[in-house]
C-alpha cells in the first residue's frame, strides 16, 4: 500500500513515457537534420490514431477473428498514415522554405500544425467531435503482488522498444542512417559526397511521422477516445521530453521521454492538485542546470 | 341569423384587438458547441407554448407568442440578442439561456430592464444571484454534489470514498467539493481526493493512489468523454465497485466511449424520461410525436422553464415586468423536472434524479428529494 513509488505507479509512468518516446523521436531526429521544431509533429500522431480507427473498420470483416494479425495490419496503416501526412507536410510546406530564415519554417510549422487540425476537423468523416477508439485487442488483466498489468502496458512498452531498437539498428549499422548522419553533421559536405540531401530529410520526416503514427494507435487502444486536437498536448510533452533529453539526440529523445512520463505519474500521485507544475518544475531545474538536455553533448554524430 | 353572424364577427374582432399576443422571448445556442443542447431546449420551449396555446392562451384569452433568437453559446452573442428582444420586439419576459457563461451576461440586462428572466439550465450559482428578476428551473452545481453523496452513503451503502475531478473547471471541482462535505457529514470517510489536469487522456496515475485506499465507491463528476476513460483505466486497474456521477454523464458517447467499464454507475441527473410519473409519461409521448427523437434533460427543462413563465404570467393576470417576478416567486407547481419551488434566491427546491447505467443504457433507478 501507500507509496507513491509503487511498482503499479512505476508501470503507469513507462506506459505514457512509451507513447512519449515514439512522439519524442520525431521531433529529435528531424531537429536533428534541418533544425526546425516541427510543431505540426503532435499532429501527425493524430493522424496516426485516425488511421488505424479507419483501417481497423476496413480490416475487421477481412481478417475475421484473427486479432493478432489485424493488430499488426492497423499498426502498419497506422505507421503508413503517419509517414505519409509526414512526407506531404516536408514536400510542400518545409522544402520551399528550406533556404530561407529559419523563423519562416517555424511560423509555416505551427501553420501546417493548425492546418491538420481544422482541415480533418472540418471533413465530414472525422468531424469535430469525440470518437470512441475500438478495442483491436481484448483487455486482459494479470495480477502481480499489489499491481495489475494488463495487456495493453505489455503491448506498449514492447512495440515501442521493438520500434526503438529498429531505428537504432537503421541509424547505426545501414547505408542510410549513415546518409542521415552525414547530413546531419554537415549538408554540403554531404551533398558533395553525392548524398541526395532531400532524399534523406524526406526519408527522416517519414520515419518520424511512422513512429507518430505508431504512438498514435497505442494512444488510441490505451485511451480509446481520438479527436483532431489530440496531438497538442502529447506532442508538446514529447517536444519537452526530446529537450530535456537532448534535443537532436536519438537516446536522450528516449531518456527524456521515459523520464517525463514517470515525472509526471509521480507527480500527480504526490500531490495531483498541484499535480503537472511539480513535473515541469523539475524539468526546469534540469535545463537550468544543463541546459543542453541530459545527453544533449557536442557528439559526433547528432541527430 | 346574419344579425348573430355580425355580432359574433364583431365580438371575435374586439376580443382579438385586446386579445395581444404575449411576447415572450426564447434564448438559446441553437449553433454552435452547445448547439444539440439549445435545439432540445427551443424543441421544450416550443412544446410549452404550444401547449398552452392549445388551451386557451395565458390569460384574457390572450396566447402567448414566441420570438427565439440564438445565442450561438457566445457571451457577447448573448449581448446582442438580449437587447434585441427587449428593445425591439418589447418581450414580456425572457426564458433563456442553456450556458452559464452566457446567462452571466444577460442577467444584467433582464434586470436593469425589469424583465423577468429564467433560465433552463444554466447551473452556475452566481446566475440568480444578479438581481429579484432573475430565475433557473435547474438545481445548481452543490446540489448534485450533495445528492450524489447520500445516494452513495444510504442507497449504496459506501462508507468510504473517493473522488476524481476536473483541475480546470469549476462544475466538476465544485460538485467533488460538496460530495466531499456531504459524505464526510453522513459519517462516510474520503480517503482520496485527487484533481486531474484538463485534456489529460491519462489517469492512472491519480487512480492508482485512488485504489490504494481501497473506497467502496469512487465519485466522478467530470463530463462524459472523460468519465468513459477514468471508468475504464479505474476497471483496468482492478477496481469492480460503484461509480457515481453527475449530470456531465448524460450523453450517449459515454457507453460507446466506456463500454462495460461504466456499468455499475450512477449519476444524478434533472429528469429521466423512465419516471414513471403521468406528467413525465405525457411529456414524452408528445415529444416523441412532435419531434421524432426521445427528450433529453434538456429539452424537459427548456419545457419546464417556459411553463414555470407562463404559469407565473397567468397567475400575475398582467404582463408587468414586477408583477411576473412576484407571481414568480410564489411559484409552487409540479412539471415535468418535479415540483417546484423558489428559495430565497430563486433557485428552485426540487428533486434529483438517479440514473445507472445498466447493458449499456440509461435506466431510472430513483429520485432523490432534496
Amino acid at each position: 500500500m501507500g507509496s507513491i513509488f509503487s511498482l503499479q505507479q512505476i508501470l503507469n509512468g513507462l506506459q505514457l513515457g512509451s507513447i512519449y518516446a515514439l512522439i519524442a523521436l520525431g521531433y529529435t531526429m528531424v531537429y536533428g537534420i534541418v533544425r526546425l521544431i516541427n510543431f505540426a509533429h503532435g499532429d501527425f500522431f493524430m493522424i496516426g490514431a485516425y488511421a488505424a480507427y479507419g483501417s481497423f473498420y476496413m480490416f475487421n470483416a477481412l481478417v475475421a477473428g484473427r486479432s493478432g494479425t489485424l493488430a499488426f495490419l492497423v499498426l502498419l496503416a497506422a505507421m503508413i498514415g503517419g509517414a505519409s501526412i509526414a512526407y506531404l507536410t516536408n514536400k510542400f510546406a518545409y522544402k520551399p522554405l528550406r533556404y530561407k530564415p529559419k523563423l519562416s519554417s517555424l511560423i509555416t510549422a505551427i501553420g501546417v500544425s493548425m492546418f491538420i487540425e481544422y482541415f480533418f476537423s472540418a471533413l465530414p468523416a472525422i468531424g469535430p467531435s469525440y470518437r470512441s477508439f475500438p478495442d483491436i485487442i481484448v483487455r486482459k488483466e494479470i495480477r502481480l503482488g499489489n499491481a495489475v498489468i494488463s495487456n495493453l502496458v505489455i503491448i506498449d512498452l514492447a512495440v515501442a522498444a521493438i520500434l526503438m531498437v529498429g531505428l537504432t539498428l537503421l541509424v547505426r549499422k545501414t547505408t542510410l542512417g549513415k546518409a542521415m548522419r552525414a547530413v546531419s553533421q554537415d549538408k554540403d559536405a554531404a551533398r558533395l559526397m553525392g548524398i541526395d540531401i532531400e532524399k534523406v530529410i524526406s526519408f527522416t520526416f517519414m520515419v518520424g511521422g511512422a513512429f507518430a503514427g505508431a504512438a498514435g494507435l497505442l494512444a488510441g487502444m490505451t485511451y480509446p477516445r481520438i479527436f483532431p486536437y489530440m496531438g497538442i498536448l502529447p506532442g508538446l510533452k514529447a517536444f519537452i521530453a526530446a529537450v530535456l533529453g537532448g534535443i537532436g539526440n536519438i537516446p536522450g529523445a528516449m531518456l527524456g521521454a521515459y523520464i517525463m512520463g514517470i515525472a509526471e505519474t509521480f507527480a500527480s500521485a504526490y500531490n495531483s492538485l498541484i499535480g503537472e507544475g511539480i513535473a515541469f518544475a523539475i524539468l526546469i531545474l534540469v535545463l537550468l542546470i544543463r541546459p543542453r538536455g541530459l545527453l544533449g553533448e557536442k557528439i559526433a554524430d547528432k541527430i | 341569423m346574419k344579425k348573430v353572424l355580425f355580432v359574433m364577427a364583431l365580438v371575435v374582432l374586439v376580443a382579438a384587438s385586446y386579445a395581444q399576443d404575449i411576447k415572450i422571448g426564447g434564448i438559446g445556442p441553437v449553433t454552435g458547441e452547445a448547439a444539440t443542447f439549445g435545439i432540445s431546449t427551443k424543441n421544450g420551449m416550443t412544446m410549452a407554448v404550444d401547449e398552452w396555446n392549445a388551451k386557451g392562451g395565458i390569460f384574457g384569452g390572450r396566447k402567448a407568442k414566441l420570438i427565439f433568437e440564438d445565442d450561438k453559446g457566445d457571451p457577447s452573442e448573448g449581448a446582442i440578442v438580449w437587447n434585441k428582444l427587449i428593445q425591439q420586439d418589447n418581450v414580456v419576459a425572457i426564458v433563456g439561456t442553456v450556458m452559464s457563461k452566457v446567462s452571466l451576461v444577460g442577467a444584467p440586462i433582464s434586470q436593469a430592464a425589469g424583465i423577468p428572466m429564467i433560465s433552463p439550465t444554466s447551473t452556475n450559482e452566481k446566475v440568480t444571484l444578479v438581481g429579484d428578476y432573475i430565475f433557473r428551473a435547474c438545481f445548481i452545481d452543490p446540489f448534485q454534489g450533495t445528492v450524489g453523496a447520500n445516494f452513495a452513503f444510504n442507497d449504496l451503502k459506501a462508507r468510504s470514498a473517493a473522488a476524481i475531478f476536473d483541475l480546470g473547471n469549476d462544475y466538476t471541482k465544485g460538485l467533488a467539493e460538496n460530495f466531499k462535505k456531504q459524505f464526510e457529514k453522513l459519517g462516510g470517510k474520503v480517503v482520496a481526493f485527487e484533481g486531474h489536469p484538463t485534456g489529460t487522456t491519462d489517469f492512472k496515475a491519480q487512480l492508482t493512489k485512488i485504489l490504494q485506499g481501497k473506497p467502496d465507491v469512487i465519485y466522478i463528476p467530470d463530463y462524459y468523454n472523460d468519465v468513459g476513460l477514468i471508468a475504464k483505466q479505474a476497471r483496468e486497474l482492478g477496481f469492480k465497485g460503484p461509480l457515481v456521477g453527475g449530470d456531465g454523464w448524460d450523453s450517449p458517447e459515454l457507453v460507446k466511449i466506456g463500454g462495460t467499464a461504466v456499468e455499475n454507475g450512477f449519476f444524478t441527473n434533472h429528469y429521466s424520461s423512465e419516471d414513471k410519473r403521468a406528467i413525465v409519461q405525457d411529456f414524452v409521448k408528445k415529444y416523441k410525436a412532435k419531434f421524432g427523437a426521445e427528450p433529453d434533460a434538456l429539452a424537459a427543462l427548456g419545457y419546464d422553464a417556459m411553463y414555470i413563465m407562463l404559469d407565473a404570467i397567468k397567475r400575475a393576470g398582467s404582463t408587468k415586468g414586477a408583477a411576473i417576478r412576484d407571481a414568480l416567486k410564489a411559484t409552487d407547481i409540479n412539471v415535468v423536472s418535479g415540483r417546484i419551488k423558489f428559495d430565497e434566491n430563486r433557485n428552485p427546491i426540487k428533486s434529483a434524479v438517479i440514473i445507472e447505467i445498466k447493458n449499456g443504457k440509461q435506466v431510472y433507478r430513483t429520485t432523490v428529494n432534496p
